[in-house]
């Protein structure tokens, strides 16, 4: 990396003016509120992490080798919702989206400043319960909450499902920000057609958020209430059901799945198109595929239920819609590969994370044909084989895009340019640790080993030993990225206004760019993809 | 460009608009977004309703006949009006006409209370016989399995409801205040409508759960 | 390993395995299929595609194909409606239960299950049935909810606390196959393991006539209260070699004085023995949460007896 301590960063940028950690505490800068977000999670993304390498290293071998039964419980637990409630669903649209959005509307700030800081206290407010939690018993009742085990058992269980609810609060006010943000303020001469498509996938996420999450707060309420009040609602021996537990808790969880991936896929689009330096294929083919995924995603919750005894013909209808669900994903993924074709394609991290996100996420949704078809996912469900068909679509898709989107626009953020090389080292680190944790795991699953295990049978513990080796590859690859990527901030050569060659309008900015993201007042030229018609050249 | 902008700018304008119109379709379109969480949350509970009614409706028939009507009904008229002055106060404050707008709200607040007053007489008549949710139900006099899931239903979508006045109070007496001084007028008035947004979604739940647990039986 | 099992699948040993194996292998070559189309036409692009040199010029402006576009809907839509189907119709071949099955009632609790079968015969985390004649299972739960999941015969269904739940199966072969709890149930989810014991259906009949009795008088206690340990789940939660699980351990305890919950202290003799099996909670020993179920009526007098001659068995005295 060449150093160059004579360079300085372009003034007024949002990171020194104004100075001051007030100036952040009570920023209503929306660059500075992601920012503050990324960090938030970034943190939550470490504490999980390290819960999962603790998870793995238990499985290590058989019996007991680091952690009690009682203990693990509360490791895995903690790991799925400090992930999926303080990192994967924030980490897309409230840290990314945050930063992006505004700028790439040709916007100033996003609708509503001050109602965006408050999202972020509430999110940090939440994820004080959830901490709380955690240093009071800690809850061992798995991520779903599922009654009535978690009405019964010890444990912080009122906490963490209060914090959960808290951080819902801040999912919707970030949602309700978003939507107003892309119907109001889009630069004049900015249809709805010429938006980039991070933004279509930000929109068809913001819908869900508005519109799931509110489920999942009156059930954590009625959780919450059944825990202290008795109000049997979900108590069997008071007449209640805990499978309408399922049902609510899934009606929410099930599309905030794709409140995970979408945002993903935005950032997917985006890099595609900027890397093949080519018009994205078929834009409202994957504009509305988001569109048609938030939809669809109301109406499949019920294909996490296969085996709770719901009727056959419930079955039948979810096993179908899950099946429609697979199809806007299938059209994306082809539109991607569309889109290199005829390209002129270079392979900066950005890139690799694409390619790593095609690879993994392609076997993530392909997996899912296995759990939508009914007879095979009795025999799948709760095994290794759901852990490992998540982590690729989560991990494998979500995380990929998000780590993707990160490379690709932390120059913009920080102004400066992070190790190629080293970028690299850690990409494969990432990728083969991932493909060695995650792909025993569908192995695992299929003969037959049941999730959320503490122990298990000797016939297991080869490959359980294999990913738990993975697990510790995977691991080294994040802390050469947090090395580079914050060694990038303050020593990384100047990275200039547009390095890739991209045509949406955050590029058009300085790097970092100034506090009203724009010093002169942005006009719309040329569309996000015009690759074919409007000469840019590549600065990296 | 910060200070260039605000000096030609009107002055409620915030920075980030170009100009007032967009600004003030923001905050409906927001207030509308929001009221749509609104309905959702309800939403749940009126479909855990539409379960146990589904699965009991023997018991929800007994169960029932233990709410007053008459006071039910009383609320719902005190509401209605609530919602006509909660109207003619926005439309005062369009015509320019604070005085008379804050004249409004106070008797919308004053419809409010009333409301809260009902509720507390009978909640009170309930937590006296103990129809109360849950394990804490000690009446007797409900035949039927499980009474007590009817009560668990009804404290909850009406405790949420009047936590909803409540919150819808607070909201009157910051408008009423900012009115007061002169902060709204005909140009500036969205913080009123979307206030009275809310305040007519709390009115529209109610008349939901009105007939549903006091009337149809 | 059995011949039955492949690579991906463990041996299929019930009628419907075969069907549901079938299908996850159509399933997986259609997948590997789409796999390889992608990642090498993926691969293909990015390197015929390549960037050479430093400047770029504007680039093909084509950005759809409706014909193309078409084409990646439709196929890929057929074939998922080809396992729709197939899969719904194995689905409810899975959830209708031939005439004449055999019916055992199943209760899992944490963390064993118990088997009751038709001639009142009651055994615990093993069920024995016959190979050859369909078995239909009804399922309920004591506490939070499990789920009965054998691999082999490629059945689950969860174990709810409020309601009955259906499964059946037709073992195909004698043999002894791994029972798990797949939905998570707390500290011992995953020692809730068990046995599906199949016999020949002489066998069972004979098994079945004396299950229960099963000449229990002639096995001398220390041996009888060891077959208990194993049999009834004992084993879930109580280790015999020392180390503390669930529950206390059985090694080095009899004779000895331990501290319980509220304080007092008391020494292990039979009658402690006898009333922490028949009501656990009464006196727990201090570290340990009240979470054993009562074993009344689970175990006979005789059986207690053999528990405690086995514990004694255990102790240096």
């Amino acid at each position: 990396m060449s150093v160059n301590k004579e360079s300085f960063l372009p003034e007024p940028n949002f990171l020194t003016s104004p100075k001051g950690l007030k100036s952040w505490l009570l920023t209503l800068d929306h660059k500075r509120i992601g920012l503050m977000y990324l960090f938030a999670i970034m943190f939550f993304f470490m504490i999980g992490g390290i819960f999962a390498v603790l998870i793995r290293l238990e499985l290590l071998q058989i019996g007991e080798t680091i952690m009690s039964a009682d203990t693990y419980n509360r490791m895995f637990t903690l790991h799925g919702a400090i992930m999926i409630f303080l990192f994967i669903i924030p980490a897309i649209p409230a840290a990314m989206g945050n930063i992006m959005l505004p700028i790439m509307l040709g916007a100033k700030d996003v609708a509503f400043p001050r109602l965006n800081l408050a999202s972020w206290y509430i999110y940090i407010g939440g994820s004080l319960f959830a901490i709380y939690s955690m240093a009071h018993g800690a809850v061992d009742t798995g991520w779903t909450f599922y009654t009535p085990y978690s009405t019964s058992t010890n444990g912080a269980v009122i906490s963490m499902t209060l914090g959960v609810f808290i951080i819902g609060f801040s999912s919707i006010l970030t949602g309700l920000n978003f939507i107003v943000t892309i119907h109001k303020l889009r630069l004049p001469g900015m249809t709805w057609f010429k938006m980039p498509l991070f933004i279509w996938g930000l929109y068809a996420t913001a819908i869900i958020q508005v519109l799931a999450t509110p489920v999942l707060a009156i059930t954590l309420i009625l959780l919450i209430l059944e825990r202290t009040l008795g109000i049997g609602i979900f108590d069997p021996a008071m007449g209640g059901d805990p499978v309408l537990f399922q049902h609510f808790f899934w009606f929410y969880s099930h599309p905030a799945v794709y409140i995970m991936i979408l945002p993903g896929m935005g950032i997917i689009s985006e890099m595609v198109a900027v890397f093949s330096h080519k018009r994205i294929f078929g834009y409202k083919a994957i504009a509305f595929s988001s569109l048609g995924i938030a939809f669809l995603s109301f109406l499949v919750w019920g294909h996490h239920m296969f085996t709770s005894g719901q009727s056959e013909y419930a079955a039948m209808i979810f096993s179908f819609l899950t099946f429609m669900v697979g199809i806007p994903s299938g059209i994306k993924t082809f539109n991607w590969l569309a889109t290199l074709f005829r390209g002129s394609i270079t392979f900066e991290a950005p890139m690799l994370y694409v390619f790593a996100f095609l690879f993994l996420f392609t076997i993530g949704g392909l997996t899912g044909i296995f759990l939508g078809a009914l007879p095979v996912d009795i025999h799948l469900h709760d095994t290794y084989f759901v852990v490992a068909h998540f982590h690729y679509v989560m991990m494998g898709g979500t995380v990929m895009a998000f780590l993707g989107g990160i490379h690709y626009w932390w120059p913009k953020i920080w102004g400066r340019m992070y190790s190629e090389a080293w970028a690299r080292v850690a990409w494969v680190l990432i990728f083969v640790g991932f493909n060695m944790t995650f792909f025993t795991q569908f192995l695992l699953g299929t003969k037959g080993m049941p999730r959320r295990y503490f122990d298990y049978l000797p016939q297991f513990e080869g490959m359980h030993g294999f990913s738990s080796v993975g697990s510790l590859v995977l691991g080294a690859g994040f802390i050469v990225m947090a090395f580079y990527l914050i060694h990038a901030i303050f020593k990384g050569r100047l990275a200039g206004d547009n390095p890739w060659g991209a045509l949406t309008l955050e590029w058009q900015t300085s790097s970092p760019p100034p506090p009203e993201n724009f010093l002169k007042d942005p006009v719309f030229t040329h569309g996000p993809y015009d690759y074919d018609t409007v000469d840019v050249q590549r600065t990296v | 460009m910060s200070e260039i902008a605000a000096t030609n700018h009107p002055t409620h304008l915030q920075h980030h608009f170009s100009e007032m119109a967009q600004q003030n379709d923001s905050a409906k379109l927001g207030m509308w977004i929001f009221l749509l969480t609104e309905i959702l949350t309800f939403g749940g509970l009126f479909v855990a309703y539409a379960v146990y009614r589904a699965w009991n409706p023997d018991m929800f028939l007994m169960a029932h006949k233990a709410l007053d009507v008459q006071m039910g009904a009383l609320n719902t008229v005190v509401l209605i009006l609530s919602s006509v002055t909660m109207a003619l106060g926005i439309r005062a404050i369009q015509l320019d006409n604070p005085k008379q707008s804050v004249r409004f709200l106070v008797i919308t607040i004053g419809f409010a209370v009333m409301f809260l007053v009902v509720k507390y007489f009978e909640y009170a008549h309930k937590f006296h016989v103990g129809q109360l949710p849950g394990k804490f139900y000690t009446y007797t006099g409900i035949e039927g399995t499980n009474p007590h899931i009817f009560f668990s239903i009804y404290f909850m979508m009406t405790g949420l409801h009047a936590l909803h006045i409540l919150i819808g109070i607070g909201l009157l007496s910051w408008v009423i205040r900012k009115t007061r001084q002169n902060i709204f007028s005909s140009q500036y008035y969205a913080p009123v409508e979307n206030v009275g947004l809310f305040w007519h979604l709390v009115d529209m739940i109610w008349i939901f759960l009105f007939p549903l647990f006091y009337l149809i039986g | 390993m059995d011949s039955t099992a492949t690579l991906w699948m463990p041996p299929a040993q019930s009628t419907i395995a075969g069907e549901v194996d079938a299908l996850f292998y159509f399933i997986f070559y259609v997948a590997m299929g789409f796999f390889f189309l992608v990642v090498l036409a993926a691969l293909y692009f990015l390197i015929r595609y390549r960037r050479k040199g430093n400047e770029v010029g504007l680039t093909d402006g084509h950005d759809h194909n409706f014909k193309l576009e078409l084409i990646w809907t439709i196929i890929p839509t057929i074939l998922v409606f080809i396992v729709f189907i197939w899969g719904f119709r194995t689905y409810l071949k899975m959830n209708v239960a031939p005439k004449g099955a055999i019916e055992i009632k199943v209760t899992g609790q944490k963390w064993f299950w118990s088997f009751d079968y038709p001639n009142g015969a009651v055994t615990l985390s093993e069920l024995v049935v016959p190979a050859g004649r369909p078995v239909k299972l009804l399922l309920s739960s004591r506490d939070v909810i499990h789920s009965f999941y054998v691999p082999d015969f490629r059945i689950k269904m969860d174990a709810l606390p409020n309601r009955y739940t259906m499964l059946w199966f037709e073992a195909k072969n004698v043999g002894t196959y791994n029972l798990y709890c797949a939905e998570y149930c707390g500290t011992g989810h995953s020692t809730m393991l068990g046995k599906v014991k199949v016999l020949s259906v002489s066998d069972y009949e004979k098994w079945l006539a004396n299950a229960g009795a099963e000449k229990d008088a002639e096995v001398p206690l220390p041996e009888l209260g060891k077959k208990v340990y194993t049999g009834k789940a004992c084993m879930t939660c109580h280790t015999i070699d020392g180390t503390p699980s669930v529950g206390p351990t059985f090694k080095n305890v009899f004779g000895h004085t331990v501290e319980l919950s509220d304080g007092t202290t008391i020494t292990i003799d039979e009658n402690y023995i006898r009333e922490s099996v028949l009501k656990p909670q009464a006196k727990v020993v201090k570290g340990f949460a009240p979470v054993m179920p009562t074993f009344q009526g689970l175990l006979s007098n005789r059986e207690i007896d053999g528990i405690i001659a086995y514990i004694k068995t255990l102790s240096e005295q």
